[in-house]
């Protein structure tokens, strides 16, 4: 569902990633590993399409793709089913029952945003990719500032609810998710730090 | 496109949004300027056009670097940008909520304010409906520097430089329909082209808002 042929990603202009290649089938998961700043932030941004590649090619259903980073991109003065309920109406579906269950987000429902933990927001963050119905998902440390029960809660619905529905995810993290999928380590497709494509010198 | 409009006109008017603090601060600013020119009705009622519109410029400025900054801060504009709404809608939404909280508190009040300046009895129509045409324009065009500004720190003042100057045909036009709706004369040609101005706007700058989002995102 998700193929990734040749994939150079650029970070500031810089190229970080050379000839990233990979495929993840219907149903699968990725997990991307790689010590800190060796590219996996700049890979996910540029699978889902917020910054372009420098080259190389990412094949996924069009309009499928969606993205979850460090920042939740919670308000802090609406309410948790407020927060939500605005991304699935962005997404044109309605909020899917027991979402707040699922993501232990119940007995916060009236709550406004700004009011949440850390923990609390990351999973109300998290629990956006399950009203937004999209397949393939790039997850930029899903994890952070969760508790081990909400971490086991996040995977189980990744793997019963997202990925049993046919979904795709490629997640970048530094901890074991419990997720029975592969892994792909990144520092081997670090980019030569001699590499030129990011300088100005082919103007001058 | 709906819900991005209702999600942003119900964050400006809950705490901390900010509604209401451009029109404070055109109440003042109009206020000011009786007391630094001196009571003299005559002078007051020939300058109240140019102060009203400069007064609505100003007002409109300052809540325009929120438009983009705190959804990129939380990261909500970049997830809006791989959501399907596309990025060009989502600018025009932005104005829009923008003028909906400013322009047409603005637009409404301004007849208020004419009273204190003493402004033209015939005049008070034309300022209506010139601020009605108008303040969309100021809107869109400065949701477009807002685009260009956002991920800047202290982004704001840069902001102002860039936007006034792109406020200037409004403000000619918009200032010029009310003076000759004052002086008894056809502002009709004056409104036509600030109505030019906001169409083209509204038809151009989402693209261009859009793109320099595109840009500011990677």
């Amino acid at each position: 569902m998700l193929k990734v042929q040749n994939l150079t990603c650029a970070r500031g202009g810089v190229p970080v990633l050379s000839n990233v290649s990979f495929a993840v089938e219907s149903g699968k998961a990725l997990i991307l590993r790689g010590p800190n700043g060796v590219g996996k932030t700049t890979l996910l941004r540029t699978l889902a399409g917020l910054q372009p590649a420098i080259g190389g090619e990412v094949t996924f259903p069009e309009d499928e793709g969606a993205y979850a980073s460090h920042a939740d991109g919670i308000k802090t003065a609406l309410t948790v089913t407020e927060n939500l309920k605005f991304w699935a109406d962005v997404h044109g579906g309605p909020l899917p029952d027991g979402i707040l269950e699922t993501f232990d987000l119940a007995d916060l429902r009236d709550r406004l945003g700004g009011t949440l933990s850390a923990g609390q927001k990351r999973r109300l963050g998290l629990a956006r990719l399950g009203v937004i119905g999209r397949k393939v998902l790039f997850l930029d440390e899903p994890t952070v500032s969760l508790d081990g029960f909400s971490v086991k809660r996040f995977s189980d619905w990744l793997q019963d609810i997202h990925l049993s529905a046919g979904g795709v995810a490629v997640i970048a993290t530094h901890i074991d998710m419990g997720l029975a999928a592969p892994e792909l380590d990144l520092t081997p497709f670090k980019a030569a730090d001699d590499t030129t494509g990011g300088s100005d010198e082919a103007f001058l | 496109m709906i819900a991005l409009l209702l999600r942003d006109l119900r964050l400006a008017v809950r705490a901390g949004g900010g509604f209401g603090l451009g029109l404070a601060f055109f109440l003042i600013v109009v206020v000011l300027v009786p007391f630094g020119v001196g009571p003299e009705t005559n002078l007051l009622s020939r300058i109240a056009p140019g102060i009203l519109w400069v007064a609505s410029l100003l007002a409109a400025l300052l809540s325009l670097d929120r438009i983009f900054a705190l959804d990129y801060e939380d990261g909500s504009l970049a997830l809006l940008a791989t959501s399907p709404l596309p990025l060009e809608g989502a600018a025009m939404i932005k104005a829009l909520a923008h003028w909906i909280t400013t322009g047409l508190p603005l637009t409404l009040a301004a007849p208020a304010l004419g009273f204190l300046l003493s402004l033209a009895p015939e005049a008070y129509a034309y300022l209506l409906i010139s601020l009605l045409i108008g303040t969309p324009a100021l809107s869109m065009i400065g949701t477009f520097g807002a685009a260009l500004t956002v991920g800047l720190r202290r982004g704001g003042l840069l902001l102002s430089l860039l936007v006034l100057p792109l406020y200037v045909p409004t403000l000619i036009f918009g200032a010029e329909a009310v003076r000759r709706g004052a002086d008894g004369l056809d502002p009709m040609g004056a409104l036509m082209l600030m109505a030019g101005i906001t169409a083209g706007s509204f038809g151009l700058l989402p693209f261009a808002t859009a793109a320099v989002l595109r840009i500011n995102l990677r």
